[in-house]
């Protein structure tokens, strides 16, 4: 954390892209361990150095935040226990890289959002848009509307639930997780998929690259009917199991440092 | 990377400020492309054609010729225009390099715009009863100050902000494109498109002419071409999506209406808003609350799809 101190040099900026290095606004209003503020007048940077302030400097627990007005990469990057309202819309690489948090958006998502997310809940009440949980290792993401092309991909983990439909090459590449998708999903579904587990309730358009229906277990019934109970999604519908076919690449259950050992 | 924003309003009697909505639009997307920045406006239809006619490239170089060269260039243009059989009404000077006229002219079209084209330099940036396209180096906010577009009143219009990746940064290969040579038809690209040589060839040979070495202009010169055959805009747009190759979203306006199409890889984003009275469509969502300062209900268009509003 560098919040205490400031670089006020400007820098070389000469097509004006540059957002400068800020100070913590400090605009929050603290009642114990809540707060809120309004981000209106705050930029992209300011928003985030207000985030870590209260969180790790002022030990609050849970943050309002109002008027995020779409803007990207906000809330990237915490890595603590906590709660986080967005009353409204984020932009692009939203949540990414978090491990912890507790996270509640009113308004919808851009691309990208929680990619790389390590642990912690994310629930988004509108659209979210492409590469949705992008080679997420941890942790639920709930979107209650509809989610763009290539959600999850390289996921490594991770439950990525989406009430609407979902976009071409879900599941592209994903290497372990669960993908639970309500609606209708586009063509290439689990295209070149090397394991997890994609659960489809409505049509598929057209499955991708060796990805195949998978044997239904108990244990599926399971996981599904607890995290709609969690999320207080209703009484699920009926799905059907996509995995890989294990037919694309020769599997080896070594890792390379074994192998050498045992060749 | 590149941006695109479009805008159209379903009560489009020519009375909004799309000049500045596009600009707030454009700018709040400098970051994605800070090189050049192009808009197509449609202001309310006439029965007198505007022209827009570029006689240098902004990177000309400022030599002592070049005010000289630019004055002979604007009096070749405008005698071409003449003896081609239009009236011209009236021009006005954008700016040293570039000027509006409007005329009055009811023959062939390409015709016309070939003879002014065939003053060395000299550009037909646009041609329409209601189109102008605009476009320059920098971003929204210095082009539409240079251009005094703030006070451009119209019903719809696009803009594209220019990370150039394939072609030189000047006008030339700067958005929108005018569908040369069909009135009030322009495009503007955000992707690149894999079979740009194949399809040159194949519409040079047909007797199309490219103003670029962008690849984007294809797609101007591919739906020009649709419909020199018959097809109308949206059918040509459906066409795009199997013939041209790569990853794009492209967003098209004619006269009265605005689409957009998407690739079937999904690749480069588009938000969608769709309101009571307009239509608000740009690469990020924060653009489209650049004009709206409310939380809305947005969403994005899933692959192969082909979308046209009319005002």
């Amino acid at each position: 954390m560098t919040t205490g101190q400031q670089h006020e040099e400007p820098l070389f900026d000469a097509r004006g892209l540059v957002e400068l290095n800020a100070h913590v606004p400090r605009v929050s209003e603290i009642d114990g361990e809540q707060a809120s503020f309004d981000a209106r007048d705050l930029t992209t940077r300011q928003i985030n150095l207000e985030l870590r302030w209260l969180l790790y400097e002022q030990g609050v627990k849970e943050v309002t935040v109002s008027n995020p007005a779409a803007r990207h990469s906000l809330g990237a990057g915490l890595l603590t226990r906590c709660k986080i309202n967005f009353e409204g819309s984020l932009g692009y690489f939203a949540l990414g890289m978090i491990d912890g948090p507790e996270v509640h958006i009113a308004g919808r998502v851009g691309w990208s959002s929680c990619e790389n997310m390590m642990s912690g809940v994310v629930v988004i009440e509108s659209n979210a848009g492409s590469l949705t949980g992008a080679a997420i290792r941890g942790g639920d993401l709930v979107v209650k509307g509809q989610v763009g092309a290539r959600s999850g991909i390289d996921q490594k983990g991770g439950t990525i639930i989406a009430l609407g439909d979902a976009g071409s090459m879900t599941g592209f590449m994903m290497q372990r997780g669960r993908q639970i998708l309500c609606g209708n999903v586009g063509p290439g579904l689990g295209d070149s998929m090397y394991d997890g587990v994609l659960y489809v309730a409505g049509k598929v358009k057209s499955l991708g690259i060796d990805c195949v229906e998978g044997e239904w277990t108990d244990a599926d019934t399971e996981l599904i009917e607890r995290k709609f109970r969690i999320y207080d999604l209703g009484s699920p519908p009926e799905f059907q199991k996509f995995v890989c076919g294990k037919k694309l690449y020769n599997y080896d259950s070594l890792e390379p440092s074994e192998r050498k050992l045992v060749l | 990377m590149c941006g695109i924003a479009g805008i159209i309003y379903k009560n489009g009697n020519g009375a909004h400020r799309i000049g500045r909505d596009l600009t707030s639009m454009l700018q709040s997307m400098k970051h994605r492309g800070p090189d050049s920045t192009g808009y197509a406006l449609y202001h309310a239809p006439s029965h007198e054609l505007t022209v827009r006619i570029k006689l240098a490239d902004s990177t000309a170089p400022r030599d002592l010729e070049f005010a000289d060269d630019v004055r002979r260039r604007r009096r070749e243009t405008e005698d071409r225009l003449r003896a081609a059989g239009a009236t011209v009404k009236s021009t006005e000077e954008a700016n040293e390099y570039t000027y509006s006229a409007t005329i009055d002219y009811h023959g062939d079209l390409k015709q016309l715009a070939d003879y002014v084209e065939s003053v060395p330099h000299a550009e037909v940036l646009s041609l329409g009863h209601s189109l102008e396209i605009i476009k320059d180096l920098g971003d929204a906010r210095g082009v539409s100050t240079a251009y005094q577009l703030d006070d451009y009143f119209g019903s719809h219009g696009i803009g594209h902000v220019r990370m150039a990746t394939e072609s030189d940064v000047d006008i030339a290969n700067a958005h929108p494109y005018w569908a040369y040579p069909f009135s009030d038809v322009a495009v503007v690209h955000n992707g690149q498109l894999t079979n740009y040589h194949q399809w040159r060839r194949r519409l040079e040979s047909r007797g199309h002419r490219f103003a670029s070495m962008c690849d984007s202009e294809i797609i101007a010169v591919y739906l020009a071409d649709r419909m020199a055959n018959g097809d109308a805009l949206e059918d040509a747009m459906h066409h795009s999506l199997e013939d041209l190759d790569g990853v794009f979203t492209y967003m098209c306006v004619s006269e009265d209406s605005l689409g957009m199409a998407k690739d079937e890889l999904a690749a480069k984003p588009l938000v969608l808003y769709e309101g009571d009275d307009m239509v608000a469509l740009a690469s990020e969502e924060m653009a489209i609350r650049a004009v709206i300062d409310k939380e809305i209900e947005t969403y994005d268009p899933y692959e192969s799809t082909v979308m046209v509003w009319t005002r």
